[in-house]
């Protein structure tokens, strides 16, 4: 059974994107160097061997889509060219091999809370939006698969991603894991939605006056700086004709807003804006104890963006191709073990006292109706989306924020509560809150920069940091220092 | 946003209220669907992709209304572009074997 908050097929990051996977030969040089070059980028934190089973899980993964008939180009050499996918192809195709496999697919029904039994996860409560009706799913194992948390930045295809699933797998007790690596940001024309980065490889940036902007390799720390004096402009006129033809070829999406609008993005310039990328293309996420798939609550499995990934990117973004690899070898690792794991449970009867692991937003402690869902939302959004608090953060303006996200949880805590199509809103707002507060003090733990977690007050790398930062609890969170140790069970 | 469902071009399938993931539309007893929750609209265009009927038109911004004028876009042969650019027909996926994305992932290696 398979429950998805929009629809299984169009909704989340990947089904809007056309995104590169990290796929490399098998060859042991090839691989070695690959592994290499990418921790370099981890700041220390990446396994290397969890690096090499997500090459070889993807390497085998995309040859299965082959298999089942995916239609991958052919390069030139006359050989399928797999290391990229076109989001809505793939997950249309995704769906149809669910169906083929007979899943159950619910769509537009979003799961609201984990139902828990003696501690152990089993099974989810949900609602579905079209039928209006309540729903219970009774599961001998979850895989939280639910994307990461993009905060309504209206990032390309990211609205479903409000971090819904992180909350709820605290709410069962399990840990996040570098929650601070949450500031990634994605350059986007100003009015628009679509936050594609391939085009800007052939940008120049330009401020108001028509300055070129220069001296930060970095693009999304060049338009972010330069931001913050005001207006800033792309024009992608370092694509020549071939070029033009392949991104538009390649990327009709990227081309919509400014077609529908009559500009030319290659010889015209358009203003340009920086919309959050959150966890999505952040690093943090549901804490693994094990590599396949495994929380330190039984019967719970995480997946994908929901999952951290700092075993792969450590504390870098990775991008949209260790990501993509990611999804696809986290994925099938979770969906081996939960299975497995299910497989093994007793038979239970469904008149056990099940008890939905969710607070907050649903079971308010005062009296009902002060606050809005919409204002709650709108306090998160505040304080996490603006690149002066998260991009560019320091501990005094954490402090601050902090300072406003817990009070909005209180009054969450004390007297959020809807019903029907509403509590659904409600509960998105809690999520929201939940995942900023568990960034901000994950980011207040990490003393230091490393990686996505840029510190103005603390700009240096502080080479005795190698370890993570765990994140629990609700009404206080908890942040806690580990080093990862091997507990066997490679997937 | 989503600005326009053409009433003279929709067929009623639905598919948009299958496909839209943020729930936007909602289908009618006997009827067309209507647009019944446009501020929930997250602009990925998915919904035009999913329209057999090129009736689907969202404006690329993303956080205000502005009004479409369904004359202009037939006119203009703007309804239906992004599907058509994709190489889907009739709603269904094609032309990813067509995608030249991978001419220049090789340039971008190293970022």
């Amino acid at each position: 059974m398979l429950v998805d908050k929009g629809a299984c097929g169009t909704s989340g990051a990947t089904a809007s994107a056309n995104t590169g996977v990290w796929l490399v030969p098998p060859d042991a040089e090839s691989r070695t160097r690959a592994i290499d070059a990418r921790h370099a980028q981890s700041g220390g934190l990446a396994r290397k061997e969890l690096m090499a089973n997500v090459l070889e899980t993807t390497l085998q993964q995309l040859s299965r889509l082959a298999e089942w008939g995916f239609p991958f180009p052919t390069d030139d050499s006359g050989l399928q060219y797999r290391a990229n996918l076109r989001g809505a192809d793939y997950m249309a195709f995704m769906r149809a091999q669910l169906r083929r496999a007979k899943v159950t697919i619910l769509d537009h029904s979003p799961a609201q809370e984990l139902l828990l039994d003696d501690g152990a996860v089993v099974g989810v409560r949900g609602y579905r939006l079209q039928q209006e009706s309540a729903y219970s799913v009774h599961a001998s194992a979850v895989v939280l698969a639910s994307g990461g948390v993009a905060f309504l930045s209206k990032t390309l295809g990211c609205d479903v991603n409000t971090g819904d699933g992180l909350l709820m797998a605290v709410e069962a007790g399990a840990e996040l894991s570098g929650m601070e690596f949450s500031a990634q940001y994605g350059i986007c024309p100003a009015y628009s939605s679509v936050t594609k980065g391939l085009p800007y490889f052939w940008a120049t940036f330009t401020d108001e006056a028509g300055r070129v902007l220069e001296g930060e390799p970095n693009r999304m720390l060049l338009v972010a700086r330069a931001l913050q004096d005001g207006p800033v402009y792309a024009v992608l006129d370092k694509a020549n004709p071939e070029v033009q033809r392949w991104l538009r070829d390649g990327q009709p999406n990227c081309f919509l807003p400014h077609d529908r609008l009559g500009v030319d993005p290659f010889s015209q310039r358009f203003p340009v804006t920086l919309r959050c990328e959150g966890t999505v293309r952040g690093t943090g996420g549901i804490r693994l104890t094990h590599d396949d798939g495994r929380t330190r609550v039984p019967g719970l499995y995480a997946a994908g963006d929901a999952a951290s990934r700092e075993g792969l990117t450590g504390a870098a973004s990775g991008g949209g191709a260790p990501n993509a690899a990611w999804a696809i070898s986290s994925g099938s690792w979770a969906g081996h073990a939960a299975a497995l794991f299910a497989r093994a449970q007793p038979q239970r009867n469904d008149d056990r006292a099940l008890r939905g692991a969710g607070v907050v937003g649903l079971s308010p402690s005062g009296e009902t109706g002060r606050v809005s869902a919409r204002d709650l939302i709108e306090i998160a959004r505040a304080e996490v989306l603006p690149l002066h608090k998260n991009l560019f953060r320091t501990r005094e303006r954490l402090t601050a924020s902090l300072v406003q996200l817990d009070s909005a949880w209180r009054a969450a805590s004390a007297h959020l509560h809807a019903t029907g199509r509403a509590r659904v809103r409600a509960r998105e707002a809690t999520a929201l809150l939940a995942t900023a507060r568990f960034a901000y003090r994950s980011a207040l733990a990490r003393d230091e920069s490393r990686g996505l977690h840029r510190r103005l007050d603390r700009p240096e790398l502080d080479p005795q940091s190698t370890h993570h930062y765990a994140t629990s609890g609700l009404e206080e969170v908890q942040v806690r220092p580990y080093h990862y140790t091997s507990q066997g069970a490679s997937p | 946003m989503i600005e326009l469902l053409s009433e003279a071009r929709c067929t009623g399938c639905n598919l948009c209220v299958r496909a839209c993931p943020t729930n936007v539309f909602e289908a009618r007893e006997g009827d067309i669907p209507v647009i019944a929750r446009a501020d929930d609209c997250q602009t990925c265009f998915m919904c035009e992709l999913y329209c057999p009927a090129d009736a689907l038109y969202v404006s690329p911004f993303a956080e205000r209304h502005v009004e479409a004028d369904e004359q202009a876009l037939t006119k203009n042969e703007t309804l239906g572009t992004y599907a058509r650019n994709m190489g889907w027909k009739g709603a269904k996926p094609h032309g990813a074997d067509k995608d030249p994305t991978f001419r220049f992932r090789a340039l971008q290696r190293g970022e």
